[in-house]
This record gives C-alpha cells, structure tokens and sequence, in this order.
C-alpha cells in the first residue's frame, strides 16, 4: 500500500520576526505576514492558494481574496498540517496555507498566557495555571521514578543555549546558562524555576502544502510527512492534572504519558523506530515535558528520562538533539496555533538543512510535537527529506 | 500560624453550573459531595453529566468522608493573578472514595508535604456564602496535625 503522505509535500515554511512585543501588529496582520513569507519561501503566489488553515482562517481568506476556497478554523498545530495533507492527497486542495499569528494579545502585566487560564468552577478557585497544571504532573513523576530539578534544569540550560545562539530567537544572547543558572532563579511553581518556564512573545508564521508532482519544480527540497497522531484525555485547562487518569477501557496508557499512542501510530506508518530519528523539535512549555516525552515517545524507558538528559545526548552534538531553535524558552512563544506550527516549521528546516542555527548535519528524520500533560493533549509528527 | 493558609476573600469564586449547583450547596454547608452512579456504583470526580464507566445518566450526590491523602502538589511562589497570596499549595487529594479532586493544602509549612500524608477536609469562604474545600493534614487518629 502506497504511503498515506506520499502525495503530499511541506513546499515552503516561514517565520516572521519573533519579538517580545510587535507593536505595529495585531494577530491577522502578522499572521498575513506568515502567510505570504512562506509563499514566498516556496516560490507560489497567492493565486495557487485553494485551501487555508488556522484560527483565522476565514478572515485571511478574506483579506488575501483567496476565494473561492476551502478555509478551515483549525486553531491547532500538527493537526491543522496533518489536515492541510489530507485535503492534498484526496484532491480536495492542490495548494494549502497553514497559518499562525498572535500579537496585540498581552494586555495587561500578567505574563501569564492568556489562552491557558482556566475557569473551570473546580479549579479556579485554587490558584491554577498552566506551570501549577504541569508541576501537578512533574511533581507526580519525580515522586514516582526520583526525577530530580537538577535534571529538569539540564533540559532548560539545553534548550535556552540553543535559543543563546539562535539568531532568529527573542532570546538570543541572553545566555549561556549551566543548570545551576536555571535552580538559582526564583521558584515560580515547584519543581518549576522561572528559567523552567516558557517565555511569552508575538509573531506569526505559516506553511505551504502542495502535491509532490507541483513540489517537484519548486524553489526548495520538498520536506515530507512520514506519519503523524494526535492524543487527548479531554480539554486542556479545565480539570486537574492528573498522571493515573485513563479513558477507554483496554487503553491503558494514563495522562502522564499522553502521546505515547500518538506516536507509536507515526512510527508505524513511517515504518521507523525512535532510533531513526536524527532530531527531536519537541514542544516545550516547561522543562519537564522533555523528560516525559522521551519516555512517552519510546526514546527511553519509563522513569529514564531524567538520566537521558543529563549525558549530553539532548544537546548540540549529541545523539539525539532537542529543540534546536530554543523552542518556547527561548525562540518564540507566540500564541495558540503559532507556537505549535514553529516546532513544525523547525523540522522541515532541520530535514533541508536550512537552519539558521544548531543545523544537525545530516538529519533525514525529524520528530515535532505540540502540547504536553499539563494540558492533556499531545500531538505528534515524524517530518523526513525523502519522499515516503 | 502556618504559611499554608486559605486564600483572602476577593480570588476568583467558582460559578456554578445547573449539574454542579449541588456540589457548592454542600460545601456551604461543610459537606464535601461527590457523585455516585446509581446504576453501576462508581464514584466519580466533578459534575460529570454521564456516568464515566456505564453511561448511566442516573446520578446521585453523596456526601463523602472527606479523607484522603496527598497525591500530587505544587507549592506556587508566583500567582496567576496578584489577589492570590504566596506562598499557596495546589495538591490532588485521592479521596477515600477512590477519586481524585483538585484542592489546597493548608495548615502546615511548604516543605511538611510528603506523598501520601492523610488529609481531612475543611471549608473556608471564598465569596459571598460560597465555600470553597481545602485539605489539612492530620495523624492516623483522625485529629489535626498541630
């Protein structure tokens, strides 16, 4: 049988300036920006557009006078490119934008995101947000396996060093840090530090999906999709974290490792194992997630994790690098979909060897993810240079 | 006094919805409740519309023991928002029913939590004549820990 994503390639990918604050902007006109850069990047034209994705995409239908065509309010990451494929390989599209774009949303001084703040009657009341969501589920995982901070903060140091040398970060220079940086910084959530935590920012980005027949003559090496899954316990921000939480019977992976069914299906489609994969753009809210989607991903065994990212392994030169962009610590954190798209984005870049910086020489397979356990949701794609 | 206390009024109240109205209305009267399926028996957290394990819509507040212990936490030294006072605990609490429910641990130092430590519930204002549960920790006897 023919490879479900055989038919469809990542034709082109961009990211706009990623900045604390884009005072000129508000989400469409940065998201318009994304858009067109990744047409551009392509070498397409807004007219070979037939079909757009993302949490506006209606109104950029409109402001790019798209119409008529397919526009779908998918506000997710790896899913809105994950559909953006299957609208290409059932000739429902033949060129498809995948766009993000937050800015103008941070309205007031609290830094926390505003997108994550719950409202649920039965957590409201206590205090929770999204480092206390993902602390619930770290805590119960250093209770249960010994994870220590110190681990945590390799993870962190990693990522933020990557982001340090990262021209295109928002955090660029602001390092290096050692993970003693990282326990030294003020407690925000335990086990969390603030040098745990995602930063906030704006900027947009987007993608361009097409047949493998039109990629063929494009600007760039097309990147492929060698499989993909996506796993929710329910929505995120609402209910408690909790580790042992399960849903169907006969499926007995818990919320602590969400995606862990996610990815054992883009494998299999891939037909590759964890071992194949040269680089790891894995979405990173809080350090922890790391270590837990290592173990979730099948990179390590359960309760390893701490142990796998305190070697080297993880960082630049190691065997298997993660978050090579400095991720949501330190390149970009920009809102809902926007974030997600850039681990994506920071794939296909890996696998055409177009890196700005961190470039893994060589990468042919990339695994990306969106979401984590603090959520209860966790997305997950395999993006590879050759044609599956 | 201890530096795990209840909040001040004035943090963000829980709203009620038509399914949970029961729930706040036992915790004004310093009632922890849950609901239990009538059907198959199983207890189950927050006001689920549907039974989780048989699908059953018959449904039943019960009032529960309010004991349990200390499954999770988080100390917060940050707040979401400013009206919280740090440092405050966020703990999941595996009640003796055999469900988990979100709540705060109160009475004792930050660094006193331990997995597992027995906790027994009580109720403190949060707005109005609402009354929010929180957690304290007590010894095997069932008496408050000092």
């Amino acid at each position: 049988m023919a490879h479900p994503f055989r038919d469809a390639a990542i034709a082109g990918v961009f990211n706009t300036l990623q900045a604390r604050r884009l005072p000129d902007h508000d989400s469409l006109s940065i998201a318009i920006e994304g858009a067109l850069g990744a047409l551009d990047d392509a070498g397409l034209g807004v007219a070979d557009v037939d079909g757009v994705i993302g949490e506006r995409a209606g109104e950029l239908a409109y402001e790019l006078r798209l119409g008529p065509c397919r526009r779908s309010p998918n506000g997710l990451g790896i899913p809105a490119v994950l559909e953006a494929a299957a609208l290409i390989t059932t000739g429902q599209c033949q060129v498809v934008l995948v766009v993000g774009g937050s800015a103008g949303i941070y309205t007031d001084r609290a830094s926390t995101a505003p997108w994550t703040r719950p409202t649920n009657e039965f957590v409201v009341g206590y205090g929770m947000f999204t480092a206390v969501e993902f602390a619930l589920m770290a805590k119960r995982h250093m209770l249960t396996f010994g994870t220590t901070p110190g681990q945590l903060a390799a993870v962190a140091a990693t990522i933020r060093n990557n982001g340090h040398q990262n021209p295109e970060a928002v955090y660029f220079g602001r390092g290096p840090f050692t993970p003693e940086d990282i326990l030294a910084s003020r407690p925000i959530a335990e086990p969390f530090h603030l040098l745990d935590c995602s930063t906030t920012s704006e900027g947009g980005c987007g993608l361009v999906l097409t047949t493998a027949d039109r990629a063929a003559d494009l600007k760039r090496p097309a990147a492929w999709i060698l499989g993909g899954g996506s796993d929710a316990y329910g929505p995120a921000y609402q209910h408690g974290p909790i580790w042992d939480f399960t849903g169907r019977p006969g499926e007995d992976v818990p919320a602590g490792y969400v995606g862990r069914r996610a990815a054992a299906a883009a494998f299999v489609t891939a037909g590759l194992s964890p071992s194949d994969v040269g680089v790891c753009e894995l979405y990173d809210p809080f350090s922890f997630e790391i270590i837990r989607q290592l173990e979730a991903f099948g990179f390590c065994p359960d309760g390893e994790g701490g142990a796998f990212v305190s070697d080297g392994t993880i960082g630049p030169g190691g065997r298997l690098p993660v978050t090579t962009d400095g991720g949501t610590m330190s390149f970009a954190h920009p809102g809902n979909s926007t974030q997600m798209l850039q681990r994506v984005i920071r794939s296909v870049q890996q696998v055409r060897g177009t890196c700005a910086s961190a470039q893994v020489p060589g990468a042919e397979v990339a695994l990306c993810s969106n979401g984590g356990s603090g959520a209860l949701f966790n997305d997950v794609m395999l993006v590879g240079s050759v044609r599956p | 006094m201890t530096r795990l206390r209840p909040q001040p009024p004035g943090t963000p109240a829980p709203v009620p919805s038509r399914f949970s109205a029961p729930y706040w209305e036992g915790c004004a009267r310093d009632e922890l409740r849950f609901l239990r399926c009538s059907n198959c028996h199983l207890a189950i957290a927050d006001a689920a519309r549907i039974c989780w394990r048989c699908h059953s819509r018959q449904l039943r507040w019960e009032q529960s023991r309010g004991r349990g212990r200390l499954y999770s936490w988080t100390i917060v030294w940050r707040p979401q928002t400013p009206v919280f006072d740090v440092p405050y605990s966020v703990a999941i609490v595996e009640l003796d029913e055999d469900i988990f429910v979100v709540s705060s641990v109160i009475g004792c130092e930050p660094d006193a939590l331990t997995e597992g430590m027995e906790l027994a519930v009580e109720f403190h204002p949060v707005n109005g004549d609402m009354k929010l549960p929180y957690f304290r920790p007590v010894d095997d006897g069932g008496s408050p820990l000092a």
